[in-house]
Formats: C-alpha cells, sequence, structure tokens
C-alpha cells in the first residue's frame, strides 16, 4: 500500500481547508474592519451555516497527518507547541461568537473582539507555520531539537502576514459573491488595493528567501516545470489587478481560489518528497501498510467522496445571496 | 523533559477532555430527541412537537458549538503534549481518528449549518434527513471515541515493530468485547443526559405553571426514557466491571479498596483509603459481597492492591471516590425516573411538587456520573497510557518545557472558564425564555379547543386543560 493516496488526500484537505476555512477566516478579520452592525450582521450571515464544515478540513488535515503519517503528526505538533496552542485558543473564541454574540447582551463586543481577532491569529499562526516548515525546522537524526521557539524568525513571521493578507482577501472575493448592496461595493472598492498587498508580501517573500538563500530554492532549478505554479498565481492576480471593472460577483472569488492553489502548489511541489522539508521524507513518516489498507479501503475509498457529495449538497441549498439569519 | 511538564500536560488533557465530554454526552441525546420531535410533528403535524424542536435546537445549538471548539483541541493535543504516544501508537489510533473525523464530525457539521440556519431553504424531509444525519454523526463519533480509548484500556489486535503498535487485527481491535460493552455504556449515558435535561425542563415549566401542553410532553417523555434506561445502563456498568476486573486487576482493586487478597472477599462501602500505609480508615464493608459483585459466586478470591509493586498501582483515592459518586448518581436517578413514571400513572405527577422539584433538580446527576465514570476509568488506568505497554511518564513530548505548559494551561483555563459560563448563561437564558409561542390560531390538538397555544403562560381559562 502506497502512501501516496494519503498524501493526495493530505494535500487536498489542506487545500480545501485554506479555502473554505479561508474564506470565512477572511470575512472574520474583515469584520473588524467595520462598526457597522448591518455590514456585520451580512458578514456573518454569508458564513454562518458553513463554517463549521469548513473547519472540518483541518480536522480531516490533521487526522490524516496523524494516521497516515504517526511521526511527522508527533514531530509537528509538539514542534509547534505554542503557537498551536495559540491556535486552538483562537479557534475556540471564533468559533463560539457565531452562537453568543447574537445571544449576547452586554458582552456582545467581547465575542466581536474574539472572532475578528481569533480570525487574525488563526490566520497568521498557519502562515507562520508554513513559514518556519520551508525555512525549514532545527532537526537532527529526524527529530526535532530547536526548543520551545525553534519556529520563530523573522521569515516565518512576514509569512504570517502574508497569509493574513491572503485571507483577507479571499474573505472579500466571498463578500462579493453572496452579498449585496453597500457592502458589496465597499468590497469591490477594497479588493485592488488587498490583491496589491498579497503581490507585495509574495514578491518580498520570494526576494527574503532568495537573500536567506534557502535550501528549498534549489527545487526551483532542479525543476523547472514547477514554475507554472507560480504563473498561475500571477495570471490571475493580473486579473485582480488589472480586469474590467464589469462586476461579475463570483470571479474575484474564482480568481483568489486560482491564486491559493497556485501559493499552496508552490509549497508543496517544493518540499517533495520531504514531509518535514529536509528531515523526514514520506516515506520515513508513513505508517505501517497495514494501518493504510485500513483507512484506504473505508474512509479513503467510501467515505471522503461521501464528504465531497453531501457537502456539495449543502452548499447548493444555501447557494445565491446570503439571507438574514433566521435564528435572530 | 521533567516531571512538572508531565504532571501539568496531564492536568492540562485531563482539564481540557473533561470539559470537552459534557457536551458530546449532552448532544448526542439531544440529536436524537431532535431526531424524534421532527420525525413526530412531520407524522402527526401536531404544533407542539414544532415548538419544541425549536426551543431544543437553539440549546443544541450552544451546546454543540462549545463540543465542536473543544474537541478540535483534543485532535491536536495528542501530538502537542503526548507526541511519544502518538508516535509509537498512531498506526492504531491516527486511522481511528481518521474515521472519526471524515464519518463523525465532516457529518454532523455539513448537517448542522441546515438544521440551524436552512429550515427555509429546504424541503421538510431533507430537513428531516439532516436532522437524522447530525444524529448519526453524534453516534459515530461515540463510536470511533470508544474503539480509541478502548484500545488504550486493553490493547489488542498489534504487534510491536520498532517501537511502534503495528496493527494486524482491525476487526479484533473494531470488535473487541472491551468496546461492545463499554460503548453502550457511554451511549446510554448520553441518553440519560438527554432524557433528564429534557424532564427536568418540563418539571420546571410545570412548577411554574408555564408551557403546559409542552411541559407534559417533556415530562412524559424524558421520564418514560430515563425509567427505561437506568436499569439498562446498570446492566452495563456490572459488564464493565466484569472487563475491568478480567483485565484491569489493579484498576478494580482500587475500586473496591481492597489492599489485601481476600476470600471470600468483603465489600467496601465506604471508607477513607490510605495508600501510605495500605489499609482503610473508617470502613464500612459487607462480607462476602465483594466476591459476589466480582465472580457472582459467594466465595472466590479477589485481589488486592499489595499484590502489585508500588509503580504499576494507579492512586486509589479518585477510582474509589469517582466510582462511588457514579453509582450514588444512577441510584437517585433511578429513584427519580421510576418514582416519576409511578406516580405519573396513578395519581398524576402534578399532585407532588416534590417529585417536580427533585426531577428539575436532577439534571447534574447525569453530567456528574458521566464525569466521575471517565475518572475512574482514566486514573484508574494509571500509571500506564496504553495498559501494560506504554506509561504515561514515557508517552509525554520529550521537547516541552515546565513554561510552555504553564502558559498552555493558564491559557486554555481562561478560555474555557470564559466561554462555559457565557454558555451556561446561554442555556439558562433559553430556558427561562421557553418555547416560543404558536402562531395565532394554531391549535395543539383540534379535538381540544381549550388547549390553544400551549406555548403561552397558563391563565384561568387553561388550568383545567392542564390539569388534565
Amino acid at each position: 500500500m502506497t502512501p501516496l493516496f494519503w498524501v493526495a488526500i493530505l494535500a487536498l484537505a489542506i487545500l480545501l481547508y485554506v479555502l473554505l476555512d479561508g474564506f470565512d477566516l477572511g470575512v472574520g478579520i474583515l469584520f473588524g474592519l467595520t462598526s457597522q452592525e448591518g455590514d456585520r450582521r451580512q458578514m456573518l450571515a454569508s458564513i454562518s451555516p458553513v463554517w463549521d464544515g469548513n473547519e472540518t478540513w483541518l480536522v480531516v488535515a490533521g487526522t490524516v497527518l496523524f494516521g497516515a503519517f504517526p511521526r511527522a503528526y508527533a514531530t509537528l505538533m509538539s514542534a509547534f507547541y505554542l503557537p498551536l496552542v495559540l491556535m486552538l485558543g483562537a479557534l475556540i473564541l471564533r468559533g463560539v461568537a457565531f452562537e453568543f454574540r447574537n445571544k449576547a447582551t452586554s458582552s456582545r463586543w467581547l465575542w466581536d473582539t474574539g472572532f475578528s481577532v481569533g480570525s487574525l491569529v488563526v490566520a497568521f499562526v498557519q502562515g507562520m507555520t508554513i513559514g518556519a516548515l520551508a525555512q525549514g525546522l532545527p532537526m537532527e537524526n529526524g527529530r526535532y531539537v530547536g526548543g520551545t521557539f525553534g519556529w520563530f524568525s523573522a521569515f516565518s513571521l512576514l509569512c504570517g502576514l502574508a497569509l493574513c493578507a491572503g485571507y483577507t482577501l479571499i474573505g472579500l472575493g466571498w463578500l462579493i459573491a453572496k452579498c449585496e448592496g453597500s457592502l458589496q461595493n465597499k468590497a469591490y472598492h477594497r479588493i485592488r488595493l488587498t490583491t496589491l498587498c498579497v503581490v507585495i508580501f509574495l514578491v518580498g517573500l520570494f526576494i527574503y528567501s532568495l537573500r536567506l538563500n534557502l535550501r528549498i530554492l534549489d527545487r526551483w532549478t532542479e525543476r523547472p516545470y514547477l514554475g507554472v505554479f507560480p504563473a498561475v498565481g500571477v495570471i490571475a492576480a493580473a486579473v485582480l489587478l488589472f480586469g474590467k471593472r464589469d462586476r461579475r460577483d463570483h470571479r474575484p472569488f474564482i480568481m483568489m481560489v486560482f491564486i491559493f492553489i497556485a501559493a499552496l502548489g508552490t509549497f508543496l511541489a517544493s518540499f517533495w518528497p520531504y514531509m518535514i522539508p529536509f528531515a523526514l521524507t514520506i516515506d520515513e513518516a508513513a505508517a505501517p501498510p497495514s494501518s493504510l489498507r485500513f483507512m484506504f479501503w473505508g474512509a479513503g475509498l467510501f467515505v471522503v467522496p461521501l464528504i465531497a457529495v453531501y457537502s456539495t449538497a449543502v452548499y447548493k441549498a444555501f447557494y445565491g445571496k446570503a439571507k438574514p439569519l433566521e435564528n435572530e | 523533559m521533567n516531571l512538572t511538564a508531565l504532571l501539568l500536560s496531564r492536568l492540562q488533557f485531563a482539564f481540557t477532555v473533561s470539559f470537552h465530554i459534557i457536551f458530546p454526552s449532552f448532544t448526542i441525546g439531544l440529536a436524537a430527541w431532535l431526531s424524534l420531535l421532527e420525525g413526530l410533528h412531520l407524522v402527526t403535524q401536531k404544533p407542539v412537537y414544532r415548538r419544541l424542536f425549536e426551543f431544543w435546537l437553539k440549546i443544541f445549538g450552544v451546546a454543540f458549538g462549545l463540543g465542536v471548539v473543544s474537541g478540535v483541541v483534543l485532535a491536536f493535543e495528542m501530538g502537542m503534549n503526548w507526541s511519544r504516544l502518538s508516535e509509537a501508537s498512531g498506526p492504531i489510533q491516527g486511522p481511528l481518528l481518521v474515521y472519526e473525523s471524515c464519518t463523525a464530525f465532516a457529518l454532523e457539521a455539513a448537517f448542522f449549518g441546515v438544521l440551524i440556519y436552512g429550515r427555509s431553504r429546504v424541503s421538510a424531509e431533507f430537513y428531516f434527513f439532516s436532522a437524522l444525519m447530525v444524529s448519526l454523526g453524534t453516534t459515530f463519533s461515540a463510536y470511533w471515541i470508544m474503539v480509541n480509548n478502548s484500545w488504550m484500556q486493553a490493547p489488542i489486535g498489534y504487534q510491536l515493530i520498532n517501537g511502534a503498535y503495528v496493527p494486524n487485527d482491525w476487526p479484533a481491535i473494531l470488535f473487541s468485547p472491551v468496546v461492545w460493552v463499554r460503548f453502550p455504556h457511554m451511549l446510554i449515558a448520553a441518553y440519560l443526559t438527554g432524557a433528564f435535561c429534557v424532564a427536568s425542563t418540563g418539571a420546571l415549566y410545570r412548577l411554574r405553571n408555564k408551557y403546559g401542553s409542552e411541559a407534559r410532553v417533556m415530562l412524559r417523555m424524558g421520564l418514560v426514557l430515563a425509567a427505561v434506561l437506568v436499569p439498562l445502563q446498570m446492566f452495563f456498568g456490572h459488564l464493565n466491571g466484569d472487563y475491568v476486573h478480567d483485565r484491569q486487576p489493579a484498576k478494580f482493586a482500587a475500586i473496591e479498596a481492597r489492599w489485601h487478597d481476600e476470600q471470600p472477599a468483603a465489600e467496601v462501602l465506604i471508607a477513607i483509603p490510605d495508600a501510605q500505609n495500605e489499609t482503610n480508615h473508617f470502613e464500612l464493608k459487607i462480607p462476602y459481597l465483594g466476591s459476589w459483585i466480582a465472580t457472582m459466586t459467594p466465595n472466590s478470591k479477589e485481589v488486592g492492591l499489595t499484590d502489585f509493586s508500588k509503580a504499576d498501582r494507579p492512586p486509589i483515592a479518585i477510582p474509589f471516590f469517582t466510582f462511588r459518586i457514579m453509582v450514588g448518581c444512577g441510584l437517585l436517578m433511578m429513584a427519580v425516573a421510576w418514582l416519576g413514571c409511578f406516580f405519573r400513572l396513578s395519581l398524576g405527577l402534578d399532585q407532588h411538587r416534590i417529585l417536580l422539584w427533585s426531577t428539575f433538580l436532577s439534571f447534574p446527576l447525569p453530567f456528574i456520573a458521566t464525569l466521575t465514570g471517565w475518572f475512574t476509568a482514566e486514573v484508574g488506568r494509571q500509571p500506564w497510557t496504553v495498559y501494560g505497554l506504554m506509561r504515561t511518564a514515557d508517552a509525554v513530548s520529550p521537547n516541552l518545557t515546565v513554561g510552555a505548559t504553564t502558559a498552555s494551561l493558564a491559557f486554555f483555563c481562561t478560555i474555557y472558564l470564559l466561554i462555559f459560563t457565557f454558555g451556561t448563561v446561554c442555556i439558562y437564558r433559553l430556558i427561562k425564555g421557553g418555547p416560543a409561542r404558536a402562531p395565532v390560531g394554531t391549535t395543539d390538538n383540534p379535538k381540544r379547543p381549550m388547549a390553544i397555544a400551549g406555548g403561552r403562560p397558563i391563565t384561568q381559562g387553561n388550568t383545567a386543560e392542564i390539569l388534565e
């Protein structure tokens, strides 16, 4: 039983996660940038029915990492101990806000703050984690040796900020697709500036990684065809920056999906064949064949496709512009 | 790695997992109750079921939300604090968690959105289907978690290769006899929790003379279900005792506070165990009963804790006392459910305000029983994390420091305290607010026009109907 199938599922889960939870985290960040109650309600109405399903993919990615690559799971989770604690706390605060804010009276500000700051922190920690992995964790003989703050660097912090900008952008795309009126107008107005921000971050990161002379860059001279990923991203960003202003509501979101696929593809392709770059390969990290087989014949072959089917059905049920929430 | 980071990790896991279990044990039962109400409404079209559904759905929403966010933490904490356990047992525990997230978490999360926000967007049948899927998801979740934990209690179907537990018999792991006594025990605990919360709410409204028709349905369904389930739960509890007796003799001896081998064995009802001097103070014992409970024979020989070296004994006080609290809660629940049902049938519960009060006040019992039951199982398993194979001290992540674990424990405590407080306030407000009134003109039962709008506070006009 080859672990490649589970590499693919893991990559798919991560991609779906950054796209789906990406937009609702982005909406959470944008929520903090406005104080108008009407806008806030529209924002929440657009993501409330789906946020929990979106977050599923984080749990699926985490457990697939555990089930198919236990060594990578054990090493990464304990290496990123404090950032993950922070992320989990932030996920809690933003998650309960959906239920709590409309039931709160005097404490609404608290849940609103928790929702927007929580979303921001989650985005930042995830970006930082990817950055630290790309730069290379301090590892010796396949063991993490970096101590409590081994993930901390200017590069990883910059990656954290970049992902905040990225999620904000895809959140804007979602609001344009799902909302109407003044909120949608505001989102349209912000889109170019935010795209510009994201592009500047990405270019900055690229130059920075050249200066740091990251080992990961060798991949790009060895495998020039990988350039197709950034190329897709550049085209999608160009459409957002210079495209016609004819307001087709789904186009910005779709372009952002391309940018995210490009960015994630860039990272994952340059990690290959490592699970943790230059320390632990996919084969070294993989669970024994009996574990992989057990997962493949049930979860892999039937359950994951089934999730895709019913998740699509749920998204279809909420298709179209968001209506005010029923439970208020 | 030092001893304090281990202790802090244990405290943190105990705290976060205990906090989490409160909510699933509530929502597994509630999800089933919601499906039942929605189904009853589809079939009978009685508005009371719809009003009850909408009312309990709001409470479900709060509890489910808290369950989800506290459950995500656990999926990561396994690797964060227990990396050596995750690495060694990952080939078995990992795939089980994959099944949990794919068959349970994903299912309930997707359809939860429909349940809370989608009534006007989907057909009545699809809505009912969504309720069933949420309920199914919560049940699957309980199954996979119980398989996972049961493997740690009684490892089976594995081979030790290069320090990792490699599965070689999945059917043995999935259908181990330990799973099939522990999974029903947990599931019934969850249904009991739901039943008591529902009955307790019904009793509260009845005491306040409010929401007559809703209160009647809640009291009837809650108490009858509880009356059937409590004895069944005790039966499965007994089967659980059997597996502990056979496979975890040190835990069994700790629960019984039995220090030395006895034949025939007495049953210590209550005592203050003294681990230092390996004896009990103020003990109250019943001769022969210990053998009866253990083996159903009057004269069996039962092992004592001193048969095990000190390093292999669990701490005695926690399993001993939590087990007794659990059983005590079970007996109280039995009394409330059976007396409630008996008086409902014979005299009418309304004349018994004491019974109504005790039904109302009984809602904490199933929560306490669930928590203390888990404490017995988990603390009693110590010093092992995987029973007999891996010690808890060898499971912890080697790179954790006292500073990092102190910070994380304090952080989680603060956040959990905050959300628990507000979650409780939310549910209190929802219960105080009561079921929404029915639209004007709808009646509960066309044959009884007096029973208009059961959601409205009781007035002189319809007290006759209430007392019926």
